[in-house]
C-alpha cells in the first residue's frame, strides 16, 4: 500500500518499482479513471507493458468524450438529446442559440457534475461555460437540450469479455431530470415505468454498453418523456460509481466484487451468486421489496452557500431505506438522514394554515428545489395545491406525489382520532412507515407509551431477508431489513450461542462523521470476532459503507439507527450487549437511551460516557484531577452571558443548545456580536442553555487517540494541528508526531490522558482534545468513543486501535507490547482535509470552529515536509515552484505577523501581488517590486484581480481576513470573499491562516531542493 | 417554465373487501380483497418479475392458476387502453383479450395509478373481468411456502361479508388443476389471419398463444395464420406455410394429444417448426421425449439460459410448470440448445438434422427482456437455409466482433493464476 497522491507522476513511479503486468482503473472513481486515461495518453502503460483489465481505454474514452459518446449512441441505435461539444465561449453561444434555451452545460472529464449547470440565458451561459472550460481536463464542455421534467432512469450493467450482459438494477429518480442523480431521491426498482418502457430502456442499455466495449460494471443514465415513450441516453459511467454501491446494497449483488472477477477474465456464468451460493451470477436480481436512497446535505455548515439543487452534486452522504411500501421507505429514509426529523410528517413543529404569500413561496420552492424539497411537497399538498399543479411545477411524477399525500392523509386520520389508540389505524400507520415518535406526537403520548401499547396489541415489525431472487431460492446469508409489510420473520435468532453482540454503525456520511466511523464499525466487528464473540450483528443504513456488506458480520440489519428500531432489533437479536462507541455521534447519542431501556452497553458504561459529555460533570472531574480547561459557563439569559464574556474577555466561543439557522458554534469577538448571535441565530432560555467559554487565540491544538481497559491506558498517538485553535479539528492539517511540542508538554499531555481515561473508567476507545499555550496544557473536551483520527493513527503506528479497543470493550486486558509505539516510529504522517467548496456554490472557504471539510487524505514521509508536500498534492493543491502570489491581509497586527512569510516568498523569487493597503504596508517594510492589483468590486481599475485569476496569472493566494473586525462585515470583507470564491472555482490554492500560509510556503521551499519519497506505508513506520 | 401535458391519475374503487386465501396444506392468509368479490380455486404459483402485470395477467399460460406476484408494489401505472396498438395492429400492452389468471395475490395494491397510457386502475380491470384479488398479505412468506412445498392448490374468497373458512375448505376439496385440458378455453375457435396477404405465411398452432409471438413472427417478415390447437397436419399445411409455430399455453402438455399428433407429422415431414414453452414440450413429446412437472415452476423475467451453440448466457422471461426430461432427449433426434444456468433444466432444443427448434423460455418477452428475440430470426434463417449455420460467414463474424470484447491474451491466463495465488498468500 502506497499512501500517495493519485496522479500520473506518482503512479508511474510506483509502476517503476512494482512492475505490475496489469492495472484496474474502474474501482477508484473518476480520480482513478482520469489518472488511468492520462497514464495511457502519456504512453506510460505502453512503456511498461501494462494491460488494462476491464473496460479498455478506448471504451473509457468513448464514454467520457461527449462527442464520441454521442456518435457511439447513434451507432448503437440509442437516441441522444440534441447537443454540441464546444471548446470556446463563442461556440457555446452559437450552440445554445441552435438548441434554444434553457440548455444544460456538462463538463467533459469531471466528477459529480462538477462545474456544469443549467443556463436560461446568455449571461448564465457565459458564467457556467467559462468555469466549465477551465475545469475540464480537455477544455471542452457540452451544450445540451435541457429536459428537467423528464424522468431520470438509470441501469446498472454487468458485462464480461464474452459479451454476456445483465442488468443488475434499475433506478428511478424521484426529482426527475432536473436534479443530479447524486442529489436526487432515488428509488429501486423504477416505479412508474410499464413493462415496455422498462425493457425498452434495458435493451438500449445493453446495446449501448456493448458498443462501448464495457467489461465489468457500468452505469447508464436515460431520460424518458413522462408523456410518451420518447427517451435518450444521457451518459455512461464506465466504472464503479456511487450508483453502483447503491445498486449493490439494493439488490444484494456485489457489483465491485463481480466486476473485479470479470476484469480478471472470468465470465459471468462462471461466477456464482454470493447469496444463494448455488445459482449463477449471470442473472438479474429480482426484488421483493422497494429501496429508496435519500441524500444527506450539510448546507447549514456553510455561510453564503446556495442551497438550490441542480446539475451539480452537493450532498455529502446518503442513506438507503428498505421496505415493502413506498410510504414506509420514504419515512424510514428521512429518519435515517439524522436531520432531526421523525418522518415525512408529524415532526416537531407542526405547520399552520397557509396564506397567499405562503403559496407563492411554496410554488417557488417547487420550481427551485433545495435540500428541503420533499418537505416543500408536503407543504404544498397541505396548502391545497393540486397534484397536477405540483407535478407541473416540480417535475415529480404524480405517483410519488399521491403516495406522499397518502402519508399526509394518514397523519390527518391519526390526528382526528388522537384521543384513543385505534389498533387497526396504528397497524396501517406502521405499514406506512410512521415511527412511534410521530404517533406519540399525534396521540399526545410519550414514545415509550406508544411502544408499550404497540406491544400489547402485538404490532411488531418482521425481519425480512434480501436474497436477490425474491425468495425463489434459499439465501445463505443474513442480509436483513425490518418492515411492517409481512407476518413472519425470515430468520429466527437461535439461543444456542451465549455471546452475541450488536454493533451500531454510523449512519449517513456527513460533515464530521464519515468513512472513519465505518472503518471503526468494521474493525470493531473483526476485533470482537477475533476475541471470541460468536455472533455479531451490525445495524447501519449507509449504502456507501463496508459495514453494510452482508459478509462482514453474522447478521446485517440495514436499518435506522433510531432508538425505536434498535430496540426492535434487540428484541429479535437478544444480544448480550450493544456497542455504541464506534459509530460516531449518532450511535453514541443512543447510549444513555438504550441503557435506560435495559440494554447492556458494551465497553465504557453509560454513566461514564455521560460524565465526559456533560460539561458540568466533566468540569468537576477535571477539577478533581487538577487539570485545567478554558474558563466556561452555561447560561440561560443574555445578561449573564454578557457579564461572563466581559469578565473572561473576548473573544469567546459560544455553543448554543438550540440552533435556528446557520452554524451551531461561533467565535464571538465583541458584545454587539454576542447579542446578535444569541438573538438572531439561536435562542437563549432556560430550555435552551448556551455554553460560553474563553477562546484562546494563538494556542496550539493537540489531540490524543487512546484506548483503555480501565487499568491500563494505551496512547495511540499525540497529534498536533498545524492550524492554531479556532479551526475545527476536522478541518485542521494534522501531524504525527507533534511537530512543535517539547518533551515536557508531551509528557504532560500523556499524563493527563492516562489519568482522565482511568478516572472515566474507559473500556474502549477515547479521544481528548487539548489546547497548548505558553507551555500550559488545557483540556477542551473528551470523547469516550472512536474518533475521526483513529484510522490515521492506526496506519501510522502499524496496529489497529479499534481492534485493541474491542479487546478492552469485552473486559480483556490490553497487551503492554503496543505501549508508546508511536514515540518509537521514525516517520511523519500528515492528514490534510479535503473541501468541496467548488461544488457548494457560493460557500466561503474561510475555516472556523464549524467543520466544513468533506473528506481527508493522509500521506507519510521521512520528514515533516516530505509528508506534507505529498498530502497537499493528494488533496488537490497545486504546488507552483515559480509564479505569482496574491497577498491580501486584513488588520495591522495580521500584516505584521505575515512579514517573515513575505520575506520567504520574495527570497524564493515569486512575484508578489497585493491590494492597496497590503501593498503599501509591504513596501513600507522595504520590499520592492510589489505589483499593485485592484479589487474585484472595482472592475474598471486595472490590473484587476478578477482578470488575473481568469488568465491564471496568480498561482496561489494568501488571504487572511481581519477576524477581530468581523462586525464590519461589509464591502471589504465581501470583496475578499469574492477573491476566495473565484480562486476556488479556478482551482487556485487559497491560504486563510498564518499557519496554513507558512507551512505551504515552507513546503514549496522544501520542494526546491528535495523530491518526495515513494515507499510503501510499512517503510515509513519502521521502529527506531 | 416548461409546461407538460397532464398525466392521468386514478384512484382505486373496487377494494376494501374481506378476503382469505387457503392453501392445500391448511395455511390461511388474511388480506384485503379487491377486484371482483367471488370465490375461486386453482393452482397457486408465483412470478418474480418486477414489472409487466398487464402482460402477465393476460398470458393464457396462467389459465387455471392463482398468481402471486413477489414484487410488492403492483398497479402503479394502472391499466392502459386496448386501443393502443403496435405497428402490426396488435394490442401493445396485452397478450390476449382477457385476464387469464383465476385470482391475483399481491402485497401492496397501489391505491393510485398514474401513467400517460392509463385509463383504469388494476382493481377496476379485475372487477370488469370478474377476477378476485387479495392484497396486504405476506407474499414473501407465501412464496417461501410454495418454494419449499412445491406448488399447491389454493382457494380464495373475496367478499363484502365475513368469510367462513369451511367454505374455503370445501372449495379446495373439489379443486383440480393437473390433467385439466384448458385448450378449449384459450385456443382460437377458427382460423385467424394477421398481416399482409402478399407475404409468406407461418401457421401458429394456438395452444394459448400470446400476441407477442404473433408480433415477432410478423416482425421477421411473415404473415400469420392462427389455427386452433387441434388443427391437423393437413389443415395446417393447407395454408402452404413456410413454417409452423407451436405456441405457449397452460397446463400439462400431455393433455394436448391432437397437437402432439400434428407435431409428430411436422417432425416426420421435416416442416420448419418452432416450439415455444408449451409448444416446446409438445414438440419434445411428439419427438419421443418425456415431460415432467417441476416442483414450483419457473416464472419470472430473470432466468439465465446458456446457449450451447455459442456459450452465451441470456436473461430470459419464463412461465412454465412443466419441463423436458433431459435423459429422455437422448433417444430422440433432438439435442439440447439451451439449458438453465441455475438448475440445468432443458430450456430449448434443436433437431440434429431437421429444421426444428424449440425453446422453453419466452423469446417474445412481454413481459421481460427482449434479449432472445433472435430465436425468431433463427427460425426465419432455418426456414430459408435449413439447419446450416449463418448463410454468410462474413456477416456472422462481424456480428460476433460487435458482441465480444477481446479478452486479454494467453499471457493473461497465467496472470490470473498468479493473482489468485498472491491473494491466498496474503491471507
Amino acid at each position: 500500500m502506497y499512501p500517495l497522491p493519485i496522479n500520473t507522476n506518482y503512479v508511474e513511479r510506483v509502476i517503476e518499482v512494482e512492475r505490475p503486468d496489469s492495472i484496474m482503473l474502474g474501482f477508484g472513481g473518476q480520480t482513478a479513471l482520469n489518472c488511468g486515461v492520462s497514464l495511457h495518453e502519456q504512453g506510460i502503460l505502453q512503456k511498461y507493458g501494462i494491460t488494462v483489465l476491464g473496460t479498455p481505454i478506448r471504451g473509457i474514452n468513448t464514454t467520457e468524450d461527449r462527442q464520441r459518446f454521442k456518435e457511439a449512441m447513434i451507432k448503437s441505435e440509442v437516441p441522444v438529446l440534441q447537443s454540441f461539444a464546444v471548446n470556446s465561449l463563442q461556440e457555446a453561444f452559437r450552440a445554445a442559440k441552435d438548441i434554444g434555451y434553457p440548455v444544460i452545460i456538462r463538463v467533459a472529464y469531471t466528477l459529480g457534475g462538477r462545474g456544469g449547470g443549467v443556463a436560461h440565458n446568455e449571461y448564465e451561459l457565459q458564467e457556467i461555460v467559462q468555469r466549465g472550460l477551465n475545469l475540464s481536463m480537455v477544455h471542452q464542455v457540452l451544450i445540451e437540450r435541457y429536459v428537467g421534467h423528464w424522468k431520470q432512469i438509470e441501469y446498472e450493467v454487468m458485462r464480461d469479455y464474452n459479451g454476456n450482459s445483465v442488468i443488475v438494477c434499475n433506478m428511478e429518480n424521484v426529482l426527475a431530470m432536473r436534479v443530479h442523480t447524486g442529489d436526487n431521491i432515488v428509488i429501486a426498482p423504477s416505479q412508474t415505468l410499464n413493462n415496455y418502457e422498462y425493457h425498452m430502456l434495458r435493451s438500449a442499455a445493453i446495446r449501448a454498453t456493448s458498443y462501448c466495449n464495457i467489461v465489468g460494471e457500468c452505469n447508464i443514465q436515460f431520460c424518458l418523456n413522462p408523456t410518451s415513450e420518447q427517451f435518450a441516453a444521457i451518459e455512461i459511467n464506465a466504472r464503479l460509481s456511487r450508483s453502483s454501491a447503491l445498486a449493490s446494497k439494493a439488490t444484494g449483488y456485489p457489483l465491485a466484487y463481480m466486476a473485479a472477477k470479470i476484469a480478471l477474465g472470468y465470465s459471468l456464468p462462471e461466477l456464482i451468486n454470493k447469496i444463494t451460493k448455488a445459482t449463477t451470477a449471470c442473472f438479474e436480481p429480482s426484488l421483493d421489496y422497494v429501496v429508496l436512497k435519500m441524500p444527506r446535505w450539510d448546507f447549514s455548515k456553510f455561510e453564503l452557500v446556495k442551497r438550490k439543487l441542480g446539475s451539480t452534486m452537493k450532498s455529502v452522504g446518503e442513506v438507503m431505506a428498505i421496505g415493502r411500501t413506498f410510504e414506509e421507505v420514504v419515512q424510514k429514509a428521512i429518519r435515517m438522514c439524522d436531520i432531526g426529523k421523525d418522518g415525512l410528517v408529524a415532526n416537531a413543529n407542526l405547520s399552520s394554515q397557509s396564506t397567499a404569500e405562503d403559496i407563492e413561496r411554496i410554488e417557488q420552492a417547487l420550481i427551485h428545489p433545495t435540500d428541503e424539497i420533499i418537505f416543500a411537497v408536503v407543504e404544498s399538498i397541505k396548502a391545497g395545491l393540486t397534484i397536477s399543479r405540483i407535478n407541473q411545477l416540480s417535475g415529480i411524477d404524480p405517483w410519488f406525489l399521491l403516495k406522499i399525500k397518502n402519508i399526509i392523509d394518514m397523519e390527518d386520520n391519526i390526528l382526528r382520532k388522537s384521543n384513543s389508540f385505534d389498533e387497526q389505524l396504528i397497524r396501517k400507520a406502521k405499514k406506512m412507515g410512521f415511527s412511534d415518535k410521530q404517533l406519540a406526537r399525534c396521540l399526545h403520548l410519550e414514545e415509550m407509551q406508544v411502544r408499550n401499547l404497540r406491544q400489547k396489541f402485538n404490532i411488531r415489525p418482521v425481519a425480512k431477508q434480501i436474497d436477490t431472487l425474491a425468495a425463489e431460492w434459499p439465501a445463505k446469508t443474513n442480509y436483513l431489513y425490518l418492515s411492517y409489510g409481512g407476518e413472519t420473520d425470515d430468520v429466527k435468532v437461535k439461543d444456542s450461542s451465549k455471546s452475541r453482540i450488536t454493533v451500531l454503525g454510523a449512519g449517513p456520511y456527513r460533515i464530521g462523521s464519515s468513512v472513519e466511523f465505518d472503518w471503526g464499525t468494521v474493525n470493531a466487528v473483526w476485533g470482537l470476532k477475533e476475541n471470541g464473540i460468536k455472533e455479531i450483528s451490525v445495524i447501519n443504513c449507509n449504502p456507501e459503507t463496508v459495514s453494510t456488506d452482508y459478509d462482514i458480520c453474522d447478521r446485517l440489519y440495514f436499518e435506522e439507527l433510531t432508538l425505536e428500531r434498535v430496540l426492535d432489533i434487540c428484541e429479535k437479536e437478544r444480544p448480550t450487549g450493544v456497542v455504541t462507541c464506534v459509530g460516531g455521534q449518532t450511535a453514541n447519542n443512543l447510549t444513555p437511551k438504550l441503557a435506560k431501556c435495559g440494554i447492556n452497553i458494551v465497553g465504557t458504561s453509560s454513566e461514564n460516557v455521560d460524565r465526559a459529555e456533560d460539561r458540568a460533570k466533566f468540569g468537576q472531574l477535571l477539577d478533581l484531577l487538577k487539570i485545567k480547561q478554558p474558563a466556561w459557563r452555561k447560561f440561560t439569559s443574555l445578561e449573564e452571558a454578557k457579564e461572563f464574556a466581559d469578565t473572561v474577555g473576548y473573544p469567546v466561543l459560544v455553543r448554543p443548545s438550540y440552533v435556528l439557522s446557520g452554524a451551531a458554534m461561533k467565535v464571538v469577538w465583541g458584545e454587539q456580536q454576542l447579542e446578535g448571535f444569541l438573538t438572531d441565530a439561536t435562542n437563549i432560555s432556560p430550555d435552551h442553555p448556551v455554553v460560553i467559554s474563553k477562546f484562546l487565540q494563538d494556542a496550539a491544538e493537540v489531540e490524543v487517540d487512546a484506548v483503555s481497559d480501565s487499568n491500563e491506558v494505551i496512547i495511540g498517538a499525540i497529534i498536533e494541528h498545524i492550524d492554531n485553535a479556532g479551526v475545527h479539528s476536522g478541518d485542521a492539517i494534522m501531524s504525527i508526531p507533534p511537530w512543535r511540542l517539547d518533551r515536557n508538554t508531551i509528557d504532560t499531555i500523556t499524563d493527563y490522558s492516562v489519568r482522565i481515561g482511568k478516572a472515566l473508567n474507559v473500556k474502549g476507545p477515547f479521544n481528548i482534545q487539548y489546547l497548548v499555550k505558553d507551555e500550559e496544557v488545557l483540556v477542551i473536551e473528551a470523547n469516550v468513543r472512536a474518533s475521526r483520527s483513529m484510522p490515521f493513527v492506526s496506519k501510522f503506528v502499524g496496529y489497529n486501535i479499534i481492534n485493541l479497543a474491542a479487546k478492552a470493550m469485552i473486559g480483556k486486558s490490553l497487551p503492554p507490547t503496543v505501549k508508546d509505539l508511536w514515540l518509537k516510529t521514525t516517520g511523519f504522517g500528515i492528514k490534510v482535509p479535503q473541501f468541496s467548496f467548488m461544488q457548494l456554490e457560493g460557500s466561503d472557504v474561510v475555516l472556523g470552529v464549524e467543520m466544513q471539510s468533506t473528506g481527508e487524505v493522509a500521506c507519510f514521509g521521512n520528514s515533516f515536509y516530505d509528508a506534507l508536500s505529498k498530502a497537499y498534492m493528494a488533496a488537490g493543491y497545486s504546488l507552483p515552484l515559480s509564479g505569482s502570489a496574491l497577498i491580501t491581509v486584513g488588520g495591522q497586527k495580521n500584516k505584521e505577523k505575515l512579514l517573515p512569510i513575505i520575506s520567504l516568498i520574495t527570497s524564493m523569487n515569486y512575484r508578489i501581488m497585493a491590494t492597496e493597503h497590503t501593498a503599501e504596508f509591504i513596501k513600507n517594510n522595504n520590499f520592492n517590486d510589489i505589483q499593485l492589483v485592484y479589487k474585484i468590486s472595482e472592475p474598471d481599475r486595472k490590473p484587476n484581480i478578477a482578470d488575473l485569476l481568469y488568465e491564471r496569472k496568480i498561482n496561489f493566494i494568501i488571504n487572511i481576513p481581519a477576524t477581530s473586525t468581523i462586525e464590519k462585515y461589509v464591502g471589504m470583507l465581501y470583496d475578499e470573499y469574492q477573491i476566495r470564491r473565484k480562486a476556488v472555482e479556478m482551482g487556485i490554492p487559497v491560504l486563510t491562516t498564518f499557519e496554513a500560509a507558512s507551512s505551504f510556503i515552507k513546503t514549496l521551499q522544501w520542494l526546491r531542493d528535495n523530491t518526495p519519497t515513494i515507499m510503501p506505508l510499512k517503510s515509513y513506520i519502521e521502529l527506531e | 417554465m416548461v409546461r407538460v401535458q397532464k398525466i392521468p391519475t386514478l384512484k382505486q374503487t373496487y377494494t376494501g373487501y374481506a378476503a382469505k386465501l387457503m392453501l392445500e396444506d391448511g395455511t390461511v392468509f388474511d388480506g384485503i380483497g379487491f377486484g371482483y368479490p367471488s370465490g375461486i380455486a386453482g393452482e397457486v404459483v408465483f412470478n418474480t418479475g418486477m414489472v409487466g402485470y398487464t402482460e402477465t395477467l393476460t398470458d393464457p399460460s396462467y389459465r387455471g392458476q392463482i398468481l402471486c406476484l413477489t414484487y410488492p408494489l403492483v398497479g402503479n401505472y394502472g391499466v392502459p387502453s386496448y386501443d393502443i396498438k403496435d405497428e402490426y395492429g396488435l394490442p401493445k400492452f396485452f397478450e390476449s383479450d382477457r385476464i387469464q389468471i383465476k385470482g391475483l395475490l399481491i402485497h401492496d395494491l397501489s391505491d393510485v395509478a398514474s401513467h400517460w397510457s392509463c385509463i383504469k386502475t388494476l382493481d377496476q380491470w379485475l372487477y370488469e373481468e370478474k377476477v378476485p384479488g387479495i392484497y396486504n398479505i405476506d407474499t414473501r412468506e407465501l412464496t417461501k411456502k410454495l418454494r419449499e412445498h412445491g406448488v399447491m392448490m389454493g382457494a380464495i374468497v373475496v367478499s363484502e361479508n365475513a368469510i367462513n373458512e369451511s367454505l374455503l375448505k370445501k372449495m379446495l376439496a373439489s379443486a383440480k388443476y393437473e390433467g385439466l385440458n384448458f385448450m378449449p378455453e384459450v385456443s382460437t375457435k377458427g382460423a385467424q389471419e394477421y398481416g399482409d396477404k402478399g407475404k409468406d405465411c407461418v401457421v401458429v398452432l394456438d395452444t394459448g398463444v400470446k400476441y407477442s409471438i404473433i408480433r415477432n413472427i410478423m416482425r421477421t417478415g411473415y404473415r400469420v395464420v392462427r389455427l386452433p390447437w387441434h388443427a391437423t397436419y393437413e389443415q395446417t399445411m393447407s395454408y402452404n406455410p413456410k413454417g409452423v409455430v407451436i405456441s405457449n399455453g397452460p397446463g400439462d402438455p400431455k393433455v394436448c394429444t391432437s397437437t402432439i399428433k400434428t407435431a409428430s407429422k411436422l417432425i416426420n415431414m421435416s416442416t420448419p417448426t418452432l416450439g415455444i414453452c408449451l409448444g416446446n414440450q409438445i414438440l419434445a413429446l411428439a419427438g419421443g421425449a418425456n415431460t415432467y412437472k417441476l416442483r414450483f415452476g419457473h416464472r419470472g423475467q430473470n432466468k439465465p439460459c446458456l446457449n450451447l451453440r455459442d456459450n452465451q448466457v441470456y436473461v430470459t422471461s419464463q412461465n412454465h410448470g412443466y419441463g423436458i426430461d433431459p435423459k429422455s432427449l437422448g433417444k430422440t433426434g433432438f439435442k439440447v440448445w439451451f439449458s438453465n444456468a441455475d438448475d440445468n433444466t432443458v430450456e430449448g432444443f434443436e433437431h440434429k438434422s431437421k429444421p426444428i427448434i424449440a425453446v422453453q423460455f419466452h423469446p417474445e418477452a412481454s413481459p421481460g427482456p427482449y434479449d432472445c428475440m433472435f430465436v425468431f430470426d433463427r427460425f426465419r434463417e432455418i426456414i430459408a437455409n435449413g439447419m446450416r449455420d449463418k448463410a454468410d460467414p462474413a456477416e456472422a463474424a462481424e456480428l460476433q466482433s460487435v458482441k465480444k470484447t477481446p479478452k486479454p491474451l494467453k499471457k493473461f491466463v497465467i496472470n490470473k493464476k498468479k493473482i489468485g495465488g498472491r491473494k491466498i498468500a496474503e491471507k
